[in-house]
């Protein structure tokens, strides 16, 4: 069936899904927003613990996402793996850093013989927390303001900047998205916590967070995205492949592509009422809204990087590098089998789904933290 | 392609990939064989209803998780490593490369940590029969992410199923199923989980043999073994017929490297393996005094390798000097023909940019030129260097690897046997002498394993891609100081980290099945 489509289409196809796998990972990254906040939510080793062990249930979903989002990009826009891995090194590098100390530290943490000690392992989290989103973020934001690298004739990168990537954290309109990742992933995750533990501190507690993290979150991401409608885009002319700037191109993708300004409208709203049922009206199945709400709103902001003739990783110093959906991609042979793995997706979704939904039935307790065999 | 080659970065590139490689493979084996016991117990216990089933699953869980998590942290560099330090690699191979990697998220780790949450905190959530689905669900994937892993790195020894395309300047996938059933990667994934298998069961018969010593859970301790034992030996034979399969596919398509795992320099009809040896200095080597020390077997390496026992197998010099009698071409041959091929395509892309269609429309046809790729683009990675020394790899390293994992793998067969036979009389409790040596084990299994590695993957270089790609054309144009700063980096967080495993491991071990919990 998918032999039946045009390259372009394939692409295109695969662009969705690496959008969809984006925008899932911005949505769990609540388990990095989590980690910065269990020193305010936890006052003590108990409320800690079970901030920790609900956490803890879900970072491998985050971590998945992550790894299985770079895997996807390599199968099918090897060049963006190539020119932007190896090319924006150091902003990868401690992207990478802050997943190891991650992925040790909820195992560790609390065990006898930890070496390092809890408060290590902590600190880690709340590191992973910070520089993973931010730097997430940021990386996200080069897709809209390029970076600076030549490809020459047998597409090989060179970087043009000295700081190898770092460099894009001096943009402000990248810094916006960083920390509007970063803020939204604490509002997420106080939102994750009032759901999923049953204790009256920890609720009030992230309540309140809600709050304190949705004001800047709410300025940072309208500045963003404010000014994203304004900034010239790196268009493509679809028949000679020529990438060119354009005024105002991403606000015109908005109006070319009406679906995916609705998708980005319901998304905000959700992400707004679920922040508001919860401080207003003391819900706690906000996140249920905001959760859905920042995978629909993040999903836009992806295909209006790559679609509709536009250069989702443009190179400044050098227009005509820019990587497009069409000149990044794997072959057509590839793509195609590719998407017949890409069908296994929605099966994935369903179990992770059901298996949540049969270990989220209750609520976590104190008596659980006391008396379960395995906690961390 | 290369204006000037930066030794240096890509002597630590390389050096900061097989790090990080083979920090990750210290704590994947491990994972690979003990899900399957882990499962098996439960199996048990949900067939039994006895809870000191459930008490031993749940202590080799434990232990499981700790080294886990530390597998995970591993991996996820080697994931982007490909594109931070490899980059040019992964434009030249990414149109295949990058598959097998998607594919092992979509289908196997998501499967692993979604069903490993269950296992850990599903026992008192879901009911037995699917608490026990997800224990072997957990294996399954497991083992489904080192299929895939090892589909992508069978390719890089064996490249099958593509073409090069001219115009992207890249290789492109034509057949998935030739590279997903290649015989090496089919030789490699059995070989690599049978390895993990035997590991695994060496690491559960030395902790219960430390049990039994200290006379403390010893009904535990005795039921583990003999699950161990039976799984040991059984995952040791096919071990052993698996690397005899893998060795038979070195020798077609990676003749070298047979070359250098048996320390074989110059050609013969009817070779002998090599059991035991001590080599010469280089010097001496080269001139034709290999061995030291040697114990031969004659006839056997020829028998092995090709089923013959008078076949001819290649040795060094052959592929150094060539042998045209045998049909071998010298390096310095293959290294005219590799500068052909890249040339060629030079001249393709300079047609393409000076805009005359002609000349590149018919340089562009070359390329399905079947003469034209058999006989020259066939060897388009030699034309990278002209040192003819540089395509020989490290024939120690190479060689004395290879006879330590094959000389420890018919050891742990035969100390599988001895437990099992011993276990069968009823006499393991008494037999203080194998149980002493048990635990002493463990860190062999691991040797053998990482040597099985250095094989693999020092015996095939220069290649990243066999006979198309050398690592000098492999890596990212960055710094050395780079590279070296980021090699210091995961030198000494994985140290750390692993020192806390260990260290975490062994209180645990200590607290024995009773204590498990995590907490306090
Ligand atoms: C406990 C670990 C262990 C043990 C006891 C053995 N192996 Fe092994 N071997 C491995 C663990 C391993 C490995 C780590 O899994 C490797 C590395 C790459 C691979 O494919 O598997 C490997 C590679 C490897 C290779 C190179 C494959 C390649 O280059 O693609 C050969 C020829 C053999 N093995 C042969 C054997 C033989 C004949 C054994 C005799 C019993 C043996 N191995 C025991
Ligand atoms: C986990 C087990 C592995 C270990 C222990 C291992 C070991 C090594 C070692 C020792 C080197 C350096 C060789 C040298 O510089 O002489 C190396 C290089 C390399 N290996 Fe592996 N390897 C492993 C798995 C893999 C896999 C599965 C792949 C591919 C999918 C792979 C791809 C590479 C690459 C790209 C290099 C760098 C280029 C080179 O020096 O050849 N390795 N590996
Ligand atoms: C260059 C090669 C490799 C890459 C890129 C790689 C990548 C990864 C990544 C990203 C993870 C973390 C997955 C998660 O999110 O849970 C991981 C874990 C794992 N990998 Fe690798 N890996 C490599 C080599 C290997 C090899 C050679 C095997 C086995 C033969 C293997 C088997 C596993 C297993 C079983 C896990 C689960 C965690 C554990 O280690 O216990 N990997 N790998």
């Amino acid at each position: 069936m998918f032999e039946s489509l045009s390259h372009l289409a394939l692409q295109q196809y695969w662009w969705i899904i690496i959008s969809v796998l984006g925008s899932i990972l911005v949505f769990l990254m609540f388990v990095q927003g989590g980690q910065t906040l269990i020193r305010h939510l936890g006052k003590n080793d108990l409320e800690r613990t079970m901030l920790v062990n609900s956490l803890g249930r879900k970072w491998e979903f985050t971590f998945t996402t992550l790894v299985t989002f770079g895997g996807a990009l390599f199968a099918s826009f090897p060049l963006f793996y190539a020119s932007s891995f190896g090319g924006a090194y150091w902003v990868w590098i401690l992207i990478l850093f802050a997943f190891v100390i991650q992925a040790v530290s909820y195992e560790f943490r609390s065990k006898a013989g930890n070496f390092l000690g809890k408060n290590t392992y902590e600190a880690f989290l709340f590191i992973n927390g910070l520089f993973g989103t931010v730097l997430i973020g940021t990386a996200v934001g080069t897709f809209f303001t390029g970076s600076q690298f030549t490809l020459n004739e047998m597409n090989q990168v060179t970087w043009d900047g000295p700081a190898r990537g770092l460099e894009a954290v001096l943009n402000i309109q990248n810094l916006a998205l960083g920390l509007s990742v970063f803020f939204l992933a604490r509002v997420l995750a106080s939102l994750y916590f009032m759901n999923n533990i049953d204790e009256s501190t920890i609720l009030t507690r992230s309540k309140r967070h809600v709050l304190i993290n949705a004001i800047p979150f709410l300025v940072f991401f309208l500045f963003f995205l404010i000014r994203l409608m304004f900034l010239d885009g790196f268009a493509v002319n679809p028949d000679t492949g020529e990438v060119f700037m354009e005024k105002g191109k991403y606000f015109h993708n908005f109006m070319e592509m009406p679906v995916v300004l609705a998708l980005l409208l319901i998304g905000v709203v959700g992400v707004l009422y679920g922040m508001g049922a919860a401080v207003l009206a003391s819900k706690t199945n906000g996140i249920w809204f905001a959760g859905p709400g920042t995978i629909l709103t993040v999903f836009s902001l992806f295909l209006i990087a790559g679609l509709n003739n536009t250069s989702f990783y443009p190179s400044t110093s050098s227009l005509q590098s820019s990587l497009t959906i069409v000149n990044a991609s794997s072959s057509k042979f590839t793509l195609t089998a590719m998407s017949y793995v890409s069908l296994l997706v929605p099966f994935v979704i369903a179990y992770i789904w059901y298996t949540w939904r049969a270990m989220n039935k209750k609520k976590l307790t104190r008596d659980e933290i006391t008396t379960e065999d395995h906690v961390y | 392609m290369i204006q000037s080659i930066d030794w240096s970065l890509v002597d630590w590139s390389r050096a900061q990939f097989a790090l990080t490689a083979m920090y990750h493979w210290l704590f994947v084996p491990l994972t690979l064989g003990i899900t399957w016991m882990i499962a098996m117990m439960e199996t048990i216990y949900v067939r039994t209803g006895d809870p000191e089933w459930k008490k031993l699953t749940q202590f080799w869980m434990k232990l499981f998780g700790i080294n886990f998590a530390i597998g995970v942290a591993t991996g996820i560099i080697m994931e982007f490593e490909f594109g931070t330090n490899w980059s040019n690699y992964s434009w030249f191979v990414g149109d295949i490369f990058g598959a097998p990697l998607a594919i092992e998220g979509i289908m196997a780790f998501f499967m692993e940590s979604t069903f490993i949450a269950i296992m850990f905190f599903g026992w008192n959530k879901v009911s037995k029969k699917f608490h026990l689905v997800s224990t072997w669900l957990v294996a399954i994937g497991a083992n489904l992410s080192a299929l895939w892993i090892l589909v992508a790195n069978a390719w890089m020894q064996s490249p099958v199923g593509t073409s090069f395309n001219p115009e992207t300047a890249r290789n492109e996938m034509t057949n998935f199923w030739d590279v997903l059933f290649s015989p090496v990667a089919i030789n490699k994934f059995l070989h690599t989980i049978t390895s993990g298998m035997v590991l695994a069961a060496i690491f559960v018969i030395g902790v219960s043999a430390w049990f039994l010593l200290r006379k403390r859970e010893t009904r535990l301790a005795l039921r583990s073994i003999t699950i161990a034992a039976i799984f040991g030996l059984l995952s040791s034979v096919f071990v052993a017929l698996s690397g005899d399969g893998s060795a038979k596919q070195i020798a077609k398509v990676q003749p070298l490297k047979l070359a250098a795992m048996e320390g074989l320099y110059d050609g013969t009809e009817g070779a002998g393996l090599v059991a035991i040896g001590i080599l010469n200095s280089k010097e001496k080597r080269e001139s034709g005094d290999v061995f030291a020390v040697k114990l031969e077997m004659p006839k056997l390496l020829s028998w092995m390798a090709y089923g013959d026992p008078d076949q001819f197998v290649a040795g060094i010099n052959d592929f150094k000097n060539g042998n045209p009698g045998q049909g071998i071409l010298s390096t310095g041959e293959k290294i005219q023909r590799g500068k052909v091929a890249r040339g060629t395509l030079t001249e393709y892309k300079n047609a393409r940019a000076a805009g005359n269609i002609v000349k590149s429309d018919s340089l562009k046809l070359v390329f399905k030129d079947q003469v034209f790729l058999d006989t020259y683009f066939k060897y388009f990675g030699y034309g990278f260097v002209d040192d003819v020394n540089y395509y020989i790899p490290n024939v120690p390293l190479t060689f004395y690897s290879f006879h330590i994992m094959v000389i420890l793998g018919f050891g742990f067969m035969v100390f599988f046997a001895l437990i099992l036979f011993f276990q069968a009389r009823g006499e393991l409790p008494q037999r203080k002498f194998w149980l002493r040596i048990a635990p002493w084990l463990i860190p062999l299994a691991y040797i053998a394993s990482q040597s099985g590695w250095i094989v693999a993957e020092v015996g095939r270089q220069p290649w990243t891609i066999q006979d198309l790609l050398p690592t000098v054309a492999a890596v990212t144009k960055i710094d050395a100081g780079a590279v070296m700063v980021t090699f210091a980096l995961f030198a000494v967080t994985f140290t750390v980290l692993a020192i806390a495993e260990v260290s975490i491991m062994l209180k645990a071990i200590k607290n024995g099945p009773k204590n498990h919990g995590g907490t306090k």
